[in-house]
């Protein structure tokens, strides 16, 4: 049999052939998407989805994933991909109605990492409820060898009761996270080539909606949430003191960190709060809404261990500042760059 | 703060008074700048009780030479290199690792001198060349390897050396005798390896008590108090605080190791200049896995930034701060002095932890927050 019109289920990698637009890229689509992603808006293949919109305000974001290794304990590209586009929509206020998704996959990756990646992607879907409506496939040639680079857009839908964004923030406000945080990045640098080492960490990642939906309802008066992804918990604090002008106080005892994460940044000569998470919040209410929040919180699985570390404060100059467990005191700012284990 | 901490501060408060003067600690090793940092302890410290950071930060004291025959080695000589993250950012030069791998050079961040021999036994064709950074804590580490290189006859791994010594450089700080230091901090992980013994020569010859402590932040603060009851009677002690890990004699096997491999030799600081037998070479026998021999490189002299730093800063004679560089040109993000690279650096722990030290000091006591 010409290998070209081979089933691809005889060929057990990416080929550049997969992304001309002919048959492999019908086989492509037909045998490892659809079969996982299907739904009645994606079905036709037309090129665009159409939704049915109630009035209001949308939400739309966007975000391209990338990570080195593809799979790692707790999740995988395309659970980060999924996720984190629902929790860009859900920290706005949205409810996410429908994503997007583009995969760009470098030839030479074997069919079975894909199958299992597309698999997630929509495991992760339905747990977020929300569905795949359109998406594109490319394939270029082998480059890094990382293998596959995921887009996924999201439009949301804003209800008009819904009032969330740094200009609510104010002082005495309350700063909340809806668990350990570091998690995330310190398992990527666990299985990372060169650097990897043994522990029972495992990625946060996750689709948050379901816990946002649930504070945004509970009758709390939220007035901030951003996920602290890239650039850790001291990053989205740094966003929200230097945008506001005002300071944050946080307290470390009150920060909740696994043993194994603290131990782990230990070792690499890392700090836990600009570490990456890609299931955590950072939720800011007013100080009376303080307990209710955290008891929304935790009511939600993925709340459980949700704490109130901080509060935001008039003091000037505008600085984020941690009180420390030993009694000290010091400044908390985002990281550079690319985070670095250290050497001795 | 839990009792342990409070009394440990209200001990240091109390010794602090009694001494009643201005009393100079240097913490020899990046690990405890940064912890002490981290943990806001300098805040938390009597006025009269300053704490300096001393040549302790492997990737400071590294010559730019080193660097840049690392991205020479990289560069014509088409070597794979093989660092600890903190080397990517350091400039020599002609640039930083980071900026030659983004030219398409091969630069791989690792976290031990093993993974980088994993990387020459996967890549037979390629030429791999680890950088041996690092003191007494590392070097064992690089010699086991070499040694494996040599039993397995891995001949494409070769070795940068860069290794230090840590005792050395405090013995010449001392008969330099320009810092006014009343005691050691000394470093708990070199101290595994070299054992407490090791810092005999700096009580006995310079009469200044030495204390090894851990990084948590209780070992330091214990680590001050004790070395503060030294200077409060007058007596340069020798102790250790951090007794669970560190032995009187170190680690046999690791010293060992060292000695088989490595001779000792005068060696380069960057912008301290050459100390004598400071620094660790291959062995003769060894010589094959020298990348510098092995590829012919010349090491030239370094070029330092004429207005930077980081060579008083490493010897406690200036705080960050007072470099006309610091925040005006030399940032974390484009450093100018290797202080700004490490996260132990000096420079880059103030910077991150310490740059509004004075609006921090000014800031109101916090109160606690509860849910």
């Amino acid at each position: 049999m010409n290998p070209v019109k081979a089933p691809l289920d005889t060929v057990d990698r990416i080929m550049l052939a997969h992304g001309g637009g002919g048959e492999l890229t019908g086989q492509l689509i037909q045998q490892h998407l659809l079969s996982q992603l299907n739904n009645e808006r994606l079905a036709p293949l037309t090129d665009g989805a159409v939704l049915p919109w109630r009035a209001g305000e949308l939400v739309f974001t966007t975000d391209s994933y990338v990570v080195t290794p593809l799979e790692f304990p707790g999740g995988d590209i395309g659970r980060i991909a999924v996720a984190g586009t629902v929790n860009d929509l859900s920290v706005m206020g949205a409810t996410p109605v429908a994503l997007s998704l583009g995969l760009i996959i470098e030839e030479g990756l074997p069919v079975d990492v894909l199958d299992r990646i597309v698999a997630s992607i929509a495991a992760t879907a339905r747990e977020a409820n929300v569905e795949i409506v359109t998406g594109d496939t490319k394939v270029i040639e082998r480059r890094s060898g990382d293998g596959l680079f995921v887009n996924t857009a999201g439009v949301g839908c804003l209800p008009p009761t819904v009032h969330v964004g740094l200009e609510h923030v104010e002082p005495c406000d309350v700063v909340l996270v809806n668990g350990c945080i570091a998690d995330h990045g310190l398992t990527i640098m666990s299985v990372r080539h060169g650097i990897e080492f043994d522990s029972d960490l495992r990625s946060d990642a996750a689709p948050l909606n379901g816990l946002i939906e649930q504070l945004l309802t509970g009758g709390v008066r939220v007035k901030f949430i951003r996920d602290a992804t890239r650039g850790g918990l001291a990053g989205v604090l740094a966003d929200i003191s230097e945008h506001r002008q005002l300071s944050i106080e946080i307290i470390e005892a009150q920060i909740p960190v696994s043993p194994t994460a603290r131990h782990a940044a230990e070792m690499l000569g890392l700090d836990p709060l600009t570490v990456a998470n890609e299931g955590k919040i950072v939720c800011v209410v007013a100080q009376d809404h303080a307990t209710s929040a955290l008891e929304a919180m935790r009511r939600h699985p993925l709340g459980r261990k949700a704490a109130v570390i901080g509060r935001v404060t008039d003091t000037q100059p505008p600085l984020v500042e941690l009180n420390t467990r030993a009694g000290g005191r010091r400044i908390v700012q985002r990281p550079y760059g690319e985070e670095l284990p250290r050497i001795c | 703060m839990t009792p342990g901490f409070r009394e440990l501060r209200d001990q240091l408060a109390r010794l602090c008074n009694k001494i009643s003067r201005q009393v100079q600690i240097m913490e020899v090793c990046g690990t405890h700048t940064t912890s002490a940092y981290r943990n806001g302890l300098h805040a938390m410290l009597p006025e009269n009780l300053r704490l300096v950071s001393g040549p302790g930060c492997p990737v400071c004291v590294t010559p730019q030479r080193h660097i840049d025959a690392a991205i020479e080695l990289a560069a014509e000589n088409d070597v794979m290199i093989a660092t600890y993250g903190d080397m990517m950012r350091v400039p020599g030069r002609l640039g930083s690792l980071e900026k030659l791998r983004a030219r398409g050079a091969r630069v791989h961040v690792v976290s031990s001198a093993r993974s980088a021999l994993q990387i020459a036994r996967d890549e037979p064709a390629a030429s791999v060349a680890f950088l041996g950074i690092g003191f007494e804590t590392t070097a064992p580490a690089t010699a086991a390897t070499v040694l494996e290189a040599e039993r397995d006859g891995i001949e494409n791994f070769s070795v940068l050396m860069c290794h230090k010594l840590v005792v050395p450089a405090m013995l010449a700080l001392l008969e330099a005798g320009d810092v006014p230091l009343d005691g050691f901090l000394c470093p708990g992980h070199v101290s595994v390896i070299t054992g407490a013994e090791a810092y005999r020569p700096v009580v006995q010859r310079h009469a200044k008590p030495c204390v090894i402590a851990g990084f948590e932040p209780q070992q330091i603060l214990l680590g001050l108090v004790h070395l503060l009851q030294c200077v409060q009677s007058g007596r340069a002690r020798l102790e250790n605080v951090y007794r669970a890990v560190v032995g009187d004699m170190g680690n046999r096997a690791a010293l060992d190791l060292m000695q088989r491999v490595f001779v000792t030799a005068d060696t380069p600081w960057r912008a301290i200049g050459v100390i004598p037998q400071s620094g660790l070479e291959l062995a003769p026998g060894y010589h094959r896995f020298d990348a510098v021999r092995r590829f012919s490189l010349t090491l030239g002299e370094d070029e330092d930034h004429p207005a930077c730093l980081c060579g008083q800063v490493i010897q406690g004679k200036a705080e960050p701060a007072e470099c006309p560089l610091f925040d005006h040109g030399c940032t974390p993000l484009s450093p100018i002095g290797p202080c700004m690279v490490s996260s132990e650096g000096t420079c880059a722990a103030w910077y991150k932890y310490n740059r509004s030290a004075k609006a921090l000091r000014d800031l109101p006591q916090s109160q606690e927050v509860s849910g």
